[in-house]
């Protein structure tokens, strides 16, 4: 397997202003993501992972330093080139699911491919495809009121995982799961992440989460406090 | 794309259904407030335009400057050649001849004797030529209390009041006490053909109602008329036409010294009409605007909040890499199809209402008792060409400035924020 940097941080600093002060969220961060990684931040609240995810997602920009994903630099790029690059290459999961509630589970899983101007057979092709690696194919008329929390968070996997992404950003995916749930999504993911060579980063606190990572980056006060590697 | 976006605006009803019907009363609202405004105002003309002044009317200057007095030893005469000439020069209008006239109506007992006696205020018109519009024009056929129209010389309406405090009835007698139009005294004779009430304190207190041959007759004013009242022929007052009007039929005369020279007026010209006139269009056009606006503000207001209450829905499509611009245009697109549905329903409704008003008008005859001045004791809406479009400016143009003000914030705030504010 080629092992290329999928996502380079060079000192990147983060800072929000806070009343007449600032507050420093990322601190110089140093980070290399490699294609096909199966990573997380992991960090108590304020370390700076929603931060950093954030920015590797192009919806936040760093205040120095430099963030390259798919050897794009996040600082540079124009509203329209981050939405293209997040249109393009990157899924998000979240921690609420966030489906549309009033379309079906076909329709929230199609959405990535109409803004991609995918033919409508492509799409159907695809949805179901996406479907069947969550195993959720018989419920593509249903809408996310009518699911269990742990299938609403599959669906959500399916939507972004639909279209292929180089990477998917996980935000504590299994916040509002239960124990049975979190571990069937996570299963899912590591199955997608081997089969489709899609690269993962999450950010989480969870445990359960944790326990599945092959590498983990512990953040402390917005920097890089130590790594963990689990042996394949 | 637009048909997902379509979909979902069908399926959720807090975006589609309650802002079409929000948008809809607004503009049901607006529309049926200004004709309804437009009619109240209206009326007050058309009443008096039917009974006394006219779209436009013809006199000599000398009754013009009088003509509160009603001066008919200063009336026109060869009417019937005037009045060829007014309908051949404005084929367009209709004229009718009026006499306007005072005077005492003594009531007899059976041996002759003065019962009681009461003054009157007369008004000779058109009633016996088959065909004629002044009995509608004065809706006096649905006025009619007891006794019938008159259907011969010599005979008289009433209106109720005035019969009953002479105590005459249907078919009685009743003597004319005037003056003729060369000043002489005059007595003539009427049969009482029926009683009125027209719903107006004034006319119902002591009004008469003549032909116009018998009112020439008692005053001997043979071949002429006080007035020569011409209408449009739609019914309603056009005061930027009766004005044209007016000034084409003067110019032929502008520089004929002799006082007794034809002049027309438009009702606008004539007394305090004018400045009623213009408080009338002030009006409606004052409380037509500060109605839109409160409906503006309200529909604006509806506008902000839906798009507000997006800005979650709004965080995930940026999420999925759709643009802050496409979702900005969708947005408005959104309420464009918003404000036409709600404007086209309410406008609807607006006119539904407005029509029913105007057809059966709402009798505030109990409030009028007493009044003093000529007002109409059935208000009716009266739909305008105004009322087609005017709910669009609430409805549609306020709706999507609403939107477009709360899509205004997506640019401003930062992506991450949005996102921030779909994960809350």
């Amino acid at each position: 397997m080629e092992i290329s940097p999928i996502i380079r941080i060079e000192k990147l600093v983060k800072k929000f202003p806070m009343g007449k002060s600032e507050f420093t969220a990322l601190n110089g961060i140093e980070l290399i993501i490699t294609r096909g990684e199966f990573a997380g931040l992991v960090g108590p609240s304020g370390s700076g992972k929603t931060t950093l995810l954030n920015i590797v997602g192009s919806l936040d920009v760093p205040s120095s330093g430099e963030a390259f994903v798919l050897g794009r630099s996040i600082g540079n790029l124009t509203t329209k080139e981050a939405a293209r690059l997040r249109k393009e290459n990157l899924g998000f999961i979240f921690q609420s699911y966030n489906l549309l509630a009033v379309y079906t589970v076909y329709e929230n899983v199609e959405f990535p491919l109409l803004l991609l101007n995918y033919s409508a057979s492509d799409r159907k092709k695809m949805v179901m495809d996406s479907l069947e690696w969550v195993g959720l194919a018989d419920k593509i008329k249903s809408k996310p009121p009518q699911l269990s929390g742990g299938e609403c968070q599959r669906v959500a996997i399916a939507r972004a995982m639909v279209k292929k992404p180089s990477i998917v950003l996980a935000d504590e995916p299994t916040a509002n799961l239960d124990a049975a749930n979190s571990h069937n999504i996570l299963k899912t993911m590591v199955t997608l992440n081997r089969e489709l060579k899609t690269t993962f980063l999450f950010a989480t606190h969870d445990d359960k989460v944790i326990s599945y990572l092959r590498r983990k980056i512990f953040l402390l006060d917005g920097n890089v406090d130590r790594e963990e590697i689990k042996p394949n | 794309m637009i048909k997902f976006l379509l979909k979902g605006l069908i399926r959720d009803k807090s975006r589609s259904r309650l802002p079409v019907i929000v948008v809809a009363t607004g503009v049901m609202l607006t529309v049926l407030m200004h004709a309804y405004i437009k009619g109240l105002m209206g009326d007050t003309i058309e009443m008096n335009a039917r009974f006394s002044n006219g779209h436009v009317k013809v006199m000599t200057k000398a009754y013009a400057e009088n003509m509160n007095q009603t001066p008919n030893d200063l009336a026109l005469i060869g009417t019937a050649k005037m009045l060829s000439n007014l309908k051949n020069q404005f084929p367009e209008m209709e004229w009718a001849q009026r006499i306007q006239f005072g005077g005492l109506i003594d009531a007899p007992d059976e041996n002759g004797e003065t019962k009681a006696q009461g003054p009157a205020l007369g008004i000779g018109l058109d009633l016996l030529t088959a065909g004629t519009k002044e009995t509608f024009r004065l809706n006096l056929t649905n006025s009619l209390v007891r006794g019938k129209m008159p259907e011969n010389k010599g005979e008289v309406l009433l209106s109720e009041g005035l019969s009953q405090k002479l105590s005459v009835n249907p078919g009685d007698k009743v003597t004319f006490i005037g003056s003729t139009m060369n000043g002489s005294m005059t007595v003539f004779n009427f049969s009482v053909a029926g009683t009125l009430s027209f719903g107006n304190e004034i006319l119902d207190k002591g009004a008469i109602i003549v032909d116009i041959e018998d009112v020439r007759n008692a005053l001997d004013m043979s071949d002429a008329t006080g007035e020569i009242l011409g209408f449009f022929q739609n019914g309603f007052y056009d005061d930027e036409s009766a004005i044209n009007t007016s000034e084409k039929f003067n110019s032929a005369y502008s520089g004929n010294p002799d006082e007794f020279a034809p002049v027309m007026k438009s009702l606008s010209q004539q007394g305090s009409m004018g400045q009623y006139v213009a408080m009338s269009e002030y009006w409606v056009n004052y409380i037509a605007f500060v109605f839109i606006i409160a409906m503006s503000l309200v529909l604006w207001n509806a506008g902000l909040l839906g798009g507000l209450r997006r800005y979650g829905e709004v965080g995930i499509r940026l999420a999925m890499g759709e643009e802050k611009g496409q979702v900005y245009r969708t947005m408005i697109f959104e309420s464009v199809i918003i404000g036409l549905a709600g404007s086209l329903i309410g406008t609807f409704l607006g006119l539904f209402f407005a029509w029913l008003i105007q057809k059966y008008g709402i009798d505030i005859s109990g409030l009028m008792k007493g009044s003093s001045i000529m007002m109409p004791s059935i208000i009716r809406a009266r739909i305008t060409p105004a009322d087609y479009y005017l709910g669009f400016i609430p409805g549609l143009i306020s709706t999507v400035l609403g939107t477009m003000l709360s899509g205004i914030g997506i640019y401003k705030r930062q992506t991450a924020r949005l996102f921030k504010e779909l994960e809350a």
